[in-house]
């Protein structure tokens, strides 16, 4: 079937248009002109002077340690959550599904201001605490709706069978449910951490004193000119993290398919 | 007994603190920052500014233009990608999605030195003779109108081929052989067929322009302020916390209207209506 040539052109000029900005970036991060207009020799100084830069690597430390408590905690709450919504049927499930599917569609800004609303009315110091609680809300709908298609072709008579020879209900669950799940749990972990580790407008509302994640750290780098191409290496490590992230997620997600 | 912890996390985490913003609206702000006792209509009745009717006029137009651009890319990219072999569709959404999981700020800020005075775009506009050395290339609103579209693109070309995918492209090729033109076709088979990824790519696009503040601060200029930005600056900089509840209230208020609106719309102008009009005609 033949297609109108117009469409492919204008896909080749959008693929082009979403990679070329990442794509001189990561060339700028090895060249030796400050602003990058042209290129002035191979260089890795933008390198060296992010590896001494103090402040970026205490910065890691804190997203990975908001990232990797808030992932656990949104894999817990949204595989029950998809459990729940994937056997009952009811009007509650049906606010729960809303709840679950709002943050997704509604501006990140109403998610930060809310919260940060909620912690000062509350009087609650922000910092990690206050960290941890808005990233897991944020990551939980997405572990849940990952979670939630997985078990669109799980075969529920398992559990059934397992029963029947004997198993207890937590026998059943976690002997045959939750092996046959966990790649879906993984690969909505893996999306959710991904996301947490990249989040800048929710974090920027309920950060505190402290707790400067790496995005907070490029945006107030962002400020002084000095260290623009310190951002050029920072982002290309951050950006091939995320492509191996991705990429480990899809994995998990296509052998599941083919279990 | 599943539901129990998530629901009450999104209860107590999400669907509270909403409420509360739109409670905090209705108190005063003291002069520590704080919130005072006492219910007041004051600070919802201070929105009535006129220094905010030029915020939301641009807000409205910046997040139009975009929602237009987008999705009116991600239409011949849909109907490209749905046309292909699942090898090759596989490949091409992941190229399209990985962009878009790489980090919010670096992606802005990569366009910040791609438009900056001495950066690449302005040195080729120039050797094009395009430009002329003093054009700014970043800090107006077409910058912004820009980079909004490049953020937001994704949002859009993933609903529309979702809607593209399960599009009977026999159709097109009946039409064809009823003596359609190609554009015929795509205008009067293909876009009602995928009418509903239409409006959930503009929902989402629109929806999530209305409250960006990040795009219009790293890449615009004073005058490119959307209603996000004042968000932030009555939280953080005038820290009058009452005022930006009541601004984010507003602006929750405005994407559940238009969420429904849209919804609404679109079962308006369902198929069959259009069917039954042509036909008088």
């Amino acid at each position: 079937m033949n297609r109108p040539r117009f469409s492919q052109i204008i896909t080749v000029l959008v693929l082009l248009f979403l990679h070329a900005p990442l794509v001189v970036l990561m060339v700028n991060s090895f060249n030796a002109s400050r602003f990058g207009g042209e290129w002035e020799g191979f260089t890795l100084k933008w390198y060296e002077k992010l590896w001494e830069a103090d402040e970026v690597w205490e910065s890691m430390q804190i997203t990975l340690k908001v990232a990797a408590t808030s992932t656990l905690a949104a894999m817990l709450l949204g595989t029950l959550a998809a459990l729940a919504l994937h056997r009952c049927r009811s009007w509650l499930q049906t606010i729960h599904l809303t709840l679950i599917t709002l943050p997704l569609a509604l501006p990140d800004i109403l998610m930060g201001m809310s919260l940060l609303a909620m912690f000062v009315a509350l009087g609650i110091e922000t910092g990690m605490l206050t960290l941890w609680i808005a990233h897991t809300t944020f990551c939980l709908s997405y572990v849940t709706m990952v979670v939630l298609a997985r078990l669109q072709d799980f075969d529920f008579t398992l559990l059934d069978a397992a029963r029947d020879l004997g198993a207890t209900r937590w026998q059943a669950a976690r002997r045959v449910l939750l092996p046959l799940l966990l790649p879906g749990i993984l690969a909505g972990g893996l999306l959710a951490f991904t996301l947490s580790i990249d989040d800048y407008v929710i974090t920027f509302f309920v950060s505190g004193p402290g707790t400067t994640t790496l995005p907070l750290r490029v945006a107030s780098m962002m400020k002084t000119s000095r260290s623009l191409p310190m951002i050029n290496a920072l982002s290309t490590l951050m950006i091939a993290s995320t492509f191996l992230l991705v990429s480990m997620s899809f994995r998990l997600q296509s052998r599941n398919r083919r279990a | 007994m599943l539901t129990a912890p998530s629901l009450g996390w999104l209860i107590l985490f999400f669907a509270l603190p909403g409420l509360l913003t739109l409670t905090l609206a209705f108190h005063l702000t003291d002069l520590r920052g704080g919130v005072m006792q006492g219910w007041t209509l004051e600070t919802v009745k201070s929105l009535a500014d006129p220094l905010y009717l030029p915020l939301v006029w641009r807000t409205l137009w910046i997040s139009a233009a975009t929602t237009v651009f987008c999705v009116l890319l991600a239409l011949p990219m849909s109907w490209y990608l749905a046309g292909l072999a699942p090898r090759w569709r596989n490949g091409l959404l992941l190229l399209i999605i990985l962009p878009f999981l790489t980090n919010f700020l670096i992606r802005i800020f990569a366009w910040r030195s791609l438009l900056h005075p001495e950066g690449p775009v302005k040195q080729m506009l120039l050797w094009l003779h395009l430009v002329t050395e003093d054009t700014l290339l970043l800090n107006n609103s077409s910058a912004v109108l820009l980079v909004m579209i490049y953020t937001q693109l994704p949002f859009a070309i993933l609903p529309l081929y979702a809607a593209a995918e399960k599009f009977d492209f026999s159709l097109i090729d009946a039409a064809r052989d009823l003596g359609a033109g190609r554009w015929q076709a795509f205008r009067r088979i293909f876009l009602p067929g995928v009418r509903q990824g239409i409006v959930s790519a503009s929902i989402i696009v629109f929806v999530c322009s209305l409250g960006q503040y990040v795009i219009p601060q790293f890449i615009g200029g004073t005058g490119d302020e959307m209603i996000g930005n004042k968000i932030v600056q009555r939280a953080f900089t005038d820290r009058n916390l009452p005022l930006a509840c009541a601004l984010a209230g507003a602006l929750m208020l405005a994407v559940f209207s238009v969420g429904l609106v849209l919804t609404g719309l679109s079962r308006l102008f369902h198929p069959s209506r259009f069917r039954k009009r042509s036909y008088q005609a």
